[in-house]
């Protein structure tokens, strides 16, 4: 059968075709070997433009397809799955990315990307002519979850999860749950000790018969994939292993300690908002004169983002200091209160009316802590209202401070391959639409290990996870990308690079007979736990081992045309 | 592999994320949305923030998948009348409103909507431009059909006229079309209604509907727009200049005892986002931002407010304008404020003000809360009687809440809450 290519091309509203002459492109692509259509498209991700190429392919005869548009990160399944609506095998397609790759990084220069989105285009148009069809690969999910780290969201995964009844295994490396939160005096907007809040789940966690709570528990490897991990934990200095089929990380975050800063350290009354609420929990005596500065370490150059919830935080014990004495004098030294959405907007004005004073300080003339001895006992800060410096006397001066991503991140980053951003967070699939899942399959994400998050959201994020979670334990079986690597056993010389090179240990030796019955041990691959990296097959020395969808062949049509 | 039945209402991006999520989990979902395409607000933005991620780009597949997955049954074009029973074992009585179009056999060529004679303020551009009495809702509409809008179309109301009948290849035009009223048992509902827009005529002060060159954060978000109603060219409406200098105006509405007390959460962002769109637009234009506090909390929200600073000429000054007049010469607003760091009252003259109107809840959730049997708030939030506790809960059993009809809210925290209710109906759906 001769191949009959389809190419699609998008305009991608201005986002290509404000940079690239898209109508250009089409015209050119129509003069392509083995193209039988073409078309260009406002959005060919809209129904109108998938409807197109589910049509075209029926009436020319289409068996390849090309699209040329975004990123195959977010679109590649859904154009795949359109081919196979239309009854095309949906490895016959192939993804070409005007935008990302041509259009957004040639904004200046229209007509160079114009040229630039010709060669992609014909690079794409000689890959896809040589591609097979492939058959997706299934593998059964153990309808188990791991869950990192006890705290309010791992908490909150771990009791949906088992209410709907998978079971959860809950990792907890300190000797109880509950996390910062435990650490934690009251929670806002009520005021309630967090007691009222953490107790009850965490006695229910202990007692669910789908939960097993592993307390002081480190973990120290993960191997596996979706729907089959095996991980390792060590706990009272024995090692144990666990078989889950997916894993939420919530492994929460720490207070910043702002040493140096405002009299930190040197003071003895001036501390953190955290180690004040576990200093004076609710016996206020003394305290009557109060100065708290905030963005303490947070929105500045060596740590620019804000701690969303410190604003109100520091709110929380104004609040509480003032009902305890309200002739005390509370001054809250503030850049922007961030008091976002409904409930904390009304906190903020319950504060301003209780008589709490806000004072806006500049960043460029930070308010100065002073004292004598061990004790401080005034601050002076720049009031930009007024114009001039004010003095303030003070018993006692709290920082608040931001959470700061947690101690093992990066061990755990190394473990389970997931990643960490620049703040030193962990990295989610998607900051809009993706906010709890992880790039790796079956990896899932929640609360203050993400970015500092309030206890609601938390609660929330756990949940959220839990349900990524529970879908493919649901599913019972889970698909994988037929795009994995392939060894050829009569090529293979058993040299063992690619065994070591391997990141998901998906090689292995294994016997094979050859065309003379002779027996000898060959790396073969593990087609469900390859994530068609193509480590292996770049660095194989007797090209025994091919990356099915990227072939020689394939690579090497597309890099013959250009 | 269906088991067992949720209804979600809604069809916004929560809406379509806790039924994609349900029905992945092997759940049967019917997604109401009263408009004739899912999509909800986000449909309407150019880019979100702080990726500058295309709003339709990441939204479309979305869209997509929820209209082809075979567990999700689409009612567009839809409401709720009346919800009976309890937790586990609901059952909801739902109008299918009449399009006077056949489902089935409208290709979506738009050749009525060419001819139709009659046109019609577009309430998804924000007012601007027009659109035909036969139309689809946007240019990505899932389902891509049309339909006539029974206000507006002169046969409908006995005029004289046929046109888009006797055009349609299809035969797709039906008038005789009546509304459809459906009967399903599902054992847990999500309300996902979102939210409207503040009307700011009200807010005289700031001259919206008199100062032709202020607009609406979201008439703005339209007019960036490629598929928006000047193709994405930004012009003044006095003049169709380019303009070259624009001011926002934050917490127009919000914030405000006279109007609504609580802050909208998104506007401190979606300001600074249209300001660096508007500068990529017109790599000249300068912005300035009048703010109260600039609310940047999520993540990557404070970069991304320096990155409007450092590469994209956004001001922004702690102010709250009192006034907004015009300049009768060159039709430009002036804005009235009082600088607090410089301790000086100014007016200072821009090409174009765009104002950061407060969101409110949905006006349907009234009647919608009605039908559910569960609690508004003051302000016609979905109010949470658990608190913090369950995040998602209502005043009813087995109905939950996600996304800004709860409280306002950015598209990640909706889609986090959005699938933290999907986990809540499981919970409900295993132990029914």
């Amino acid at each position: 059968m001769s191949v009959r290519i389809g190419v699609f091309i998008c305009h991608c509203g201005t986002n290509i075709g404000g940079i690239v002459n898209v109508p250009e492109v089409v015209e050119y692509a129509q003069t392509l070997p083995n193209v039988a259509f073409t078309e260009g498209n406002l959005y060919t991700c809209s129904e109108d433009g998938l409807s197109s190429i589910r049509n075209n392919i029926k009436e020319y005869d289409l068996n390849r397809v090309v699209v040329a548009s975004c990123t195959p990160r977010t679109h590649e399944i859904l154009f795949r799955q359109n081919c196979e609506l239309a009854g095309l095998n949906k490895y016959l397609f192939e993804f070409v990315n005007l935008r990302e790759h041509c259009s957004w990084v040639h904004m200046e220069a229209h007509d160079d990307a114009t040229l630039k989105a010709k060669d992609l285009v014909r690079m794409g148009v000689a890959k896809v002519s040589l591609l097979t069809p492939q058959e997706d690969l299934s593998t059964d999910v153990i309808r188990a979850c791991l869950v990192i780290g006890g705290g309010i969201s791992g908490l909150s995964a771990s009791l949906t999860l088992a209410s709907q009844g998978y079971h959860v295994a809950l990792i907890e490396k300190k000797d109880r749950l509950g996390g910062l939160l435990k650490d934690i005096n009251r929670v806002f907007p009520s005021n309630e000790p967090s007691s009222h809040l953490l107790d009850p789940l965490i006695s229910s966690s202990s007692k669910h018969q789908n939960i097993d709570v592993y307390l002081e528990a480190e973990l120290i490897d993960v191997k596996g994939f979706i729907g089959n991990f095996t991980v390792t934990l060590r706990q009272n200095s024995k090692t144990k292993e666990l078989k889950v089929g997916t894993i939420i990380v919530s492994t929460g975050a720490q207070e910043l300690q702002p040493v140096g800063s405002f009299g930190y350290n040197r003071f003895d009354n001036v501390m953190t908002q955290l180690e004040f609420e576990q200093r004076f929990k609710s016996d206020f005596d003394g305290l009557n004169r109060v100065v708290m500065i905030n963005c303490v370490g947070a929105r500045i150059e060596e740590r620019k983002y804000c701690g969303r919830f410190c604003c109100i935080t520091g709110m929380k014990n104004a609040i509480l200091l003032k009902e305890a004495n309200p002739e005390a004098e509370i001054s809250i030294l503030q850049r922007d209160i961030m008091a976002c959405g409904k409930i904390f907007e009304d906190y903020y004005r319950t504060a301003l009316e209780m008589g709490i004073r806000f004072i806006r300080y500049n960043v460029d003339r930070p308010p100065d802590v002073t004292g004598s001895d061990n004790v401080a006992d005034k601050v002076r800060v720049y009031h930009e209202l007024m114009g001039k410096d004010i003095e303030i006397d003070v018993d006692a001066v709290l920082l608040t401070t931001p959470l700061v991503p947690g101690e093992d991140n990066q061990k755990l980053s190394r473990i389970m391959r997931i990643p960490v951003g620049n703040e030193g967070y962990f990295l989610e699939a998607h900051q809009k639409l993706r906010p709890v899942e992880f790039p790796s399959d079956g990896i899932f994400l929640a609360g203050c290990a993400r970015y500092p998050t309030d206890i609601s959201e938390c609660i929330s994020q756990g949940y959220a996870a839990a349900a990524k979670a529970a879908i493919p334990m649901a599913q019972g079986q889970v698909i994988t990308d037929a795009f994995t690597c392939e060894v050829d056993p009569s090529r293979c010389s058993a040299c063992g690079r690619c065994v070591e090179i391997c990141p998901f240990g998906a090689i292995d030796w294994a016997d094979w007979k050859d065309l003379k019955g002779k027996t000898r041990s060959v790396a073969m691959v593990n087609p469900t736990e390859c994530k068609g990296c193509g480590l292996c097959s770049s660095s194989c020395l007797s090209s025994a081992i091919k990356l099915k969808g990227f072939t020689d062949e394939e690579i090497l049509a597309m890099v013959n045309t250009v | 592999m269906t088991r067992k039945a949720a209804l979600v209402i809604g069809g916004g991006i929560a809406g379509i994320q806790a039924s994609i999520d349900l029905a992945n989990m092997g759940i049967q979902v019917y997604l109401v949305e009263k408009n004739p395409s899912i999509g909800g607000r986000m449909a309407q933005l150019d880019k979100t923030f702080p990726t500058n991620d295309c709003a339709m780009c990441i939204l479309a597949p979305k869209m997509i998948e929820c209209a082809n997955h075979e567990n999700i049954r689409l009612l567009t074009y839809s409401e709720l009348d009346e919800l009976t029973g309890h937790a586990g074992k609901f059952k909801a009585k739902i109008t299918k409103k009449a399009r006077f179009i056949e489902e089935d056999k409208c290709v979506g060529c738009g050749e009525c909507a060419e001819k139709c004679p009659t046109k019609v303020n577009d309430e998804f551009n924000a007012g601007l431009g027009k659109r035909k009495a036969i139309y689809k809702f946007f240019p990505q509409a899932v389902p891509s059909t049309y339909v006539i809008d029974p206000d507006y179309c002169r046969t409908l109301n006995g005029k004289k006229c046929g046109v888009c009948e006797k055009i349609c290849k299809a035969n797709a035009v039906n008038y005789e079309q009546k509304d459809e009223v459906l009967t399903i048992e599902i054992g847990a509902v999500i309300l996902a209604s979102g939210f409207d827009l503040y009307n700011v005529a009200p807010l005289t002060e700031y001259g919206w509907g008199k100062i032709k060159n202020v607009l609406t954060a979201m008439q703005f978000e339209r007019m960036i727009c490629a598929s928006g109603p000047t193709g994405g060219h930004l012009k003044r409406p006095s003049d169709d200049k380019e303009p070259e200098r624009l001011a926002f105006i934050q917490c127009v509405g919000s914030r405000d005892i006279r109007h609504k007390r609580y802050c909208s959460a998104v506007c401190c962002m979606h300001a600074t986002k249209e300001a660096i769109l508007a500068h990529e637009h017109c790599p000249g234009l300068s912005s300035t931002i009048f703010y109260m506090d600039m609310r940047a909390v999520g993540k990557g929200f404070q970069e991304y407010v320096q990155r409007a600073k450092d590469q994209y000429a956004v001001e922004y000054i702690r102010a709250r304008p009192g006034r907004v007049t015009e300049n009768d010469e060159n039709q430009n607003p002036v804005i009235h404020y009082e600088d607090t760091i410089n301790r000086e009252f100014r007016a200072e003259e821009f090409d174009m003000v765009i104002l950061s109107q407060a969101l409110v809840p949905a006006e349907s959730n009234l009647s919608i809360a009605e039908k559910l049997g569960i609690g508004l708030d003051e302000f016609g939030f979905v109010s949470n009687p658990e608190g913090m506790t369950n995040p998602f809960g209502t005043s009813r059993e087995g109905v939950f809440g996600c996304g800004f009809c709860q409280s306002p809210m950015d598209v990640p925290d909706s889609v986090v809450r959005a699938s933290a209710a999907a986990s809540k109906v499981a919970e409900v759906l295993a132990s029914a």
